[in-house]
């Protein structure tokens, strides 16, 4: 289980996240929304390690991780899927792969992972020795979710997942992170997509301006009239779902 | 026939440039920081050669096996005491902290090294030093000439390692994206600590001494760009060429400008260096 607690995370002089505390149960999938710079991207780069929180505490399996350097962060079983993909794309989908099972823990189950992520996305097989750098954006997303799937995720981080994305192609991932969640992974997803994440998780947090303003069952979100002004826009008010 | 001759020197002492630029494109590729004391790492090297054939009459060559362990650790001690809190900054501060640092670390070398060893020229004078191999109507010193197959060995074997191992493939990652590789589990500290080594590595083993090294390592990393360990080696090569064309047509004391001249019309015309990959 993922506890964080009144966590509080600054850049400089600049407060980004104002005590948010949140939890994430085992083989839960849980939606974080909210307008662009509420800190949601702060929040799941504090949790990976990549920024170390001012005060407060995060807690994963009942041990600190707060303070944690990143690649220890990794070993415990906690990935994050970066927003904008971040793949190493001087570097060979079939390199980028196997670095995501650097950790000594991840080593021994690489062929096996490979295996299972090529069958996951067999794109990404086809591709084997191609430069990441030259995969469509569909591709590249599949690379950067197969990468962190090598280090063997208990729970796993995503950072606007469908980000720039076709309609057709943020479908399929979103199909492999509900698959994934029937596994029994833990999910914790940041999502512009409101409508489709809020439809995928079964709970949802709202963060608005470095603080937790809202709760809830995704499908009750739906229903909530600041989420629908606030996120669906005028368009999806007149829509049922 | 002059030219020709000319033109085969400045291949070879070009490769000679090509293996220390590499070196400080290693560095700088990985750790994102300007060693401009390179070439007094280079001076290091080149004094361990010098002294351990003349009180022991090792030869130069197989004197590396103790250079560059030697080098190694020197890196590694240079890297835990003075580079290590540089490359905690972000991108920009980095450069221009590692500049300090390197122009520090330049001045007390060079004024120990002239303390302890007086400011003479060095040379190994080894028993083949003055064999030539004929090639067709042409001379090559053999000692050029193995020097080129060791340069050429050396990075061989260095891009085999960056391709092909666990920690090759990290270091590389690390040079893309340092946070990415972060997020793989990847030890960053450590690759910016072993990239740190084999540059000084890189600097130690190149068989030469000389303080305008660093301008000429500079001068190839610019022309070939970042990020191919090859592109240095060509990039190298073609200053020597250049150096070696103008010596034939211009006369000895315009070699130098001519690698400033060619520094100029890459800078203007290719900033991203010729085999570079980012601007």
């Amino acid at each position: 289980m993922l506890e964080v607690k009144n966590l509080e995370v600054a850049y400089g002089a600049l407060t980004a996240l104002h005590g948010v505390s949140l939890t994430i149960q085992p083989g839960e999938m849980v939606a974080l929304v909210g307008p662009n710079g509420a800190g949601k991207s702060t929040l799941l780069k504090t949790i990976a390690g990549l920024l170390v929180p001012r005060a407060g505490a995060i807690l994963w399996e009942g041990k600190r991780l707060s303070a944690v350097p990143p690649q220890r962060i990794v070993e415990r079983g906690v990935a994050l899927v970066p927003e904008g993909r971040r793949l190493f794309a001087r570097m060979t989908v079939r390199e980028n792969l196997e670095l995501g099972a650097f950790t000594r823990r991840a080593q021994t189950e690489r062929r096996a992972q490979i295996e299972r992520v090529h069958a996951i996305f067999p794109r990404l097989f086809e591709r084997e020795g191609q430069l990441a750098g030259s995969l469509s954006g569909g591709e590249q997303q599949m690379l950067a979710l197969g990468r962190a799937l090598m280090g063997l995720p208990r729970l796993l981080l995503l950072d606007e997942p469908s980000l720039g994305l076709a309609p057709r192609i943020v479908e399929s991932i979103f199909s492999v992170l509900a698959e994934l969640h029937r596994e029994g992974m833990s999910l914790f997803v940041v999502e512009q997509n409101v409508h489709a994440v809020l439809h995928l998780a079964r709970r949802a947090y709202i963060l608005e301006g470095g603080r937790i303003v809202g709760e809830g069952e995704g499908q009750k979100l739906l229903q909530d009239d600041h989420v629908r002004a606030a996120y669906l826009g005028p368009l999806a008010r007149g829509a049922t779902s | 026939m002059i030219l020709t001759q000319q033109l085969i020197l400045g291949v070879l002492v070009g490769a000679l440039y090509g293996l220390a630029a590499a070196g400080l494109s290693l560095t700088f590729g990985v750790l994102r920081v300007l060693n401009v004391a390179h070439g007094e790492l280079l001076m290091l090297g080149g004094y361990g050669t010098f002294w351990l054939f003349t009180l022991w009459q090792i030869d130069p060559f197989l004197s590396l096996l103790y250079v560059a362990p030697a080098m190694f650790v020197l890196g590694l001690l240079l890297y835990g005491a003075l580079f290590q809190f540089v490359v905690q900054a972000n991108e920009e501060v980095r450069i221009k902290n590692s500049l300090l640092i390197g122009f520090g670390l330049t001045l007390i070398l060079h004024t120990l090294a002239i303390h302890f060893w007086t400011a003479d020229e060095r040379a190994v004078t080894t028993s083949y030093g003055g064999a030539v191999v004929r090639i067709g109507v042409f001379a090559v010193p053999l000692i050029r000439l193995a020097s080129l197959v060791f340069a050429f060995a050396i990075l061989t074997a260095l891009h085999l390692f960056l391709a092909k191992t666990r920690w090759g493939r990290a270091i590389r990652a690390t040079a893309e994206d340092w946070e990415a590789a972060a997020l793989m589990g990847i030890p960053v500290g450590k690759t910016y600590l072993v990239a740190f080594a084999l540059g000084t590595v890189l600097a130690g083993i190149s068989p030469s001494i000389g303080l305008e090294w660093t301008l000429k390592a500079l001068i190839v990393v610019v022309l070939a760009g970042l990020g191919s360990l090859f592109g240095s080696f060509a990039g190298g090569i073609l200053l020597g060429l250049a150096e070696a064309t103008s010596v034939a047509f211009l006369g000895g004391p315009y070699r130098e400008v001519m690698g400033l001249i060619l520094f100029l019309i890459i800078l203007v015309l290719r900033p991203q260096g010729l085999f570079g990959e980012r601007g």
